[in-house]
């Protein structure tokens, strides 16, 4: 594995892989010495959470950390190419982490330059060490991938995250509950791979009746930002709030999962429940990147 | 007697088996300059096809990347190449399976569409045909494709 940039680049053999390592970095995080090496993470839109769990990650690691966060005062204002920018970036690190809001960008840089790249998100297409870190939680959570029923709830035409974790479990054999307005609907070209692939999924528009049935219930926010049309966010802003009342007769093994930040789709009274595993999720991104850099950079066989 | 609809050329190429009604988007391809002699026959009648278009081109054979570019619109096209009235070569049309720099993406937030550089797509699926973009990981038939 050179690079990490997409979900569908991966076989389930190297995501156990990459699960069993961060799985070891977390029990003994002191097993492997990163110092003198440095992580280029280049951020063209701001993403405080992914961009701190990475630099988290590599400081942990013992490693040292540049960064460029936002494009103002670059050369990207004074219109450098991002090949160009990023074959510049590359002569002074050894792992790029990129954060693009076009679809590919990191598949692109990956072509210029010789070292490891990773994709931290590119637009709405993939962020494979989100769904990483989601397939790590679930495992920790469930004690394993096989087999689960998950239901994806929200934005899941313009949420990256559900899109790569749809991909990441389905060598998994899951149940997919799809449940989102219509006008947010999981994308068919989408569903089209999904069916090829043999995965079972059911869409619909009420989470009520699944909530009791479930493994784990993966909420995303709905993002005003991906909306080009601001009167269609207002009609679907509400659509589901996760309240602990709704949660009183989920199953044991039940746990609410979101890539954070949230705005109101989880309310405060869901995180003193024992479902609520949303935090433990971002810390869990920390060891997943942990064993992403140290797998690309060649730390680990 | 079997009647010619379109003169017969000397030197040059035949398309053949264009779906009826592409054949205007082929000769996009094409791009004859001012001084060639093109001639463009629309829905002739076809065994296989039903109705088809044909192209005639005289004086030009034409290059890979054209070839490829035709397939993507009409994969079932026949190529003539043309010498001295007779033709020395005859081929089917073939859709490659990796596509460089020969449609642009549809997908306006696909980096192909922001940075200075050659589009690739992978052929998913000949009927259609189908192409998987490299870059944005989006799926469309060539028809939703404009050429480059």
């Amino acid at each position: 594995m050179k690079h990490l940039i997409s979900m569908r680049d991966l076989n389930a053999d190297k995501i156990l892989q990459l699960l069993a390592l961060a799985e070891s970095l977390e029990k003994d995080p002191g097993q492997l010495d990163l110092s003198r090496r440095v992580m280029a993470a280049v951020f063209y839109e701001a993403s405080t959470r992914t961009r701190m769990s990475f630099e988290s990650a590599m400081k942990r690691l013992g490693g040292e950390v540049i960064a460029m966060v936002g494009t103002s005062g670059t050369s990207v204002e004074k219109g450098e190419t991002l090949a160009d920018t990023t074959k510049v970036i590359a002569r002074y690190a050894d792992i790029i982490v990129i954060r693009h809001p076009m679809e590919g960008a990191a598949r692109y840089v990956s072509e210029q330059v010789d070292i490891p790249v990773i994709n931290a998100g590119d637009g709405a297409n993939q962020h494979p060490t989100q769904s990483l870190l989601d397939l790590y939680t679930i495992k920790k959570a469930q004690g394993t991938l096989e087999g689960l029923k998950l239901a994806l709830v929200g934005d899941l035409k313009y949420g990256r995250t559900v899109h790569s974790l749809a991909y990441a479990l389905a060598p998994f054999n899951p149940e997919f509950y799809f449940i989102s307005p219509k006008s947010l609907g999981m994308p068919n070209h989408i569903l089209n791979d999904l069916t090829r692939m043999g995965v079972k999924f059911i869409e619909k528009t009420k989470i009520n009746k699944i909530v009791d049935n479930i493994d784990i219930l993966y909420v995303t926010r709905i993002q005003r930002e991906r909306f080009p049309d601001r009167e269609e966010y207002e009609k679907v802003k509400n659509a589901y709030i996760i309240t602990a009342d709704l949660l009183k007769n989920a199953k044991d093994n039940l746990k609410v999962m979101h890539p954070l930040p949230r705005v109101n789709e989880i309310t405060t009274d869901v995180d003193s429940t024992k479902y609520a595993y949303y935090f433990d999720q971002a810390e869990n991104g920390v060891y997943m990147r942990q064993a992403i850099l140290a797998t690309l950079l060649g730390e680990v066989k | 007697m079997k009647v010619m609809k379109v003169d017969a050329i000397r030197n040059g190429t035949v398309i053949d088996h264009i779906p009826a009604g592409r054949g205007q988007r082929v000769l996009g391809i094409l791009k004859p300059r001012g001084s060639d002699v093109v001639m463009m026959g629309m829905n002739f009648s076809s065994k296989a096809m039903q109705k088809k278009d044909i192209i005639k081109i005289e004086g030009r054979e034409l290059n890979q990347h054209e070839v490829n570019s035709i397939a993507l619109i009409a994969p079932a096209a026949k190529v003539s190449i043309i010498r001295d009235f007779n033709v020395i070569r005859k081929f089917q049309v073939e859709v490659p399976e990796v596509i460089e720099g020969l449609v642009a993406c549809p997908n306006p937030k696909c980096i192909t569409n922001a940075e200075p550089m050659v589009t690739r797509f992978r052929l998913l699926d000949a009927a259609g045909p189908q192409l998987s973009c490299q870059y944005c990981e989006r799926v469309y038939t060539a028809d939703e494709m404009d050429h480059i």
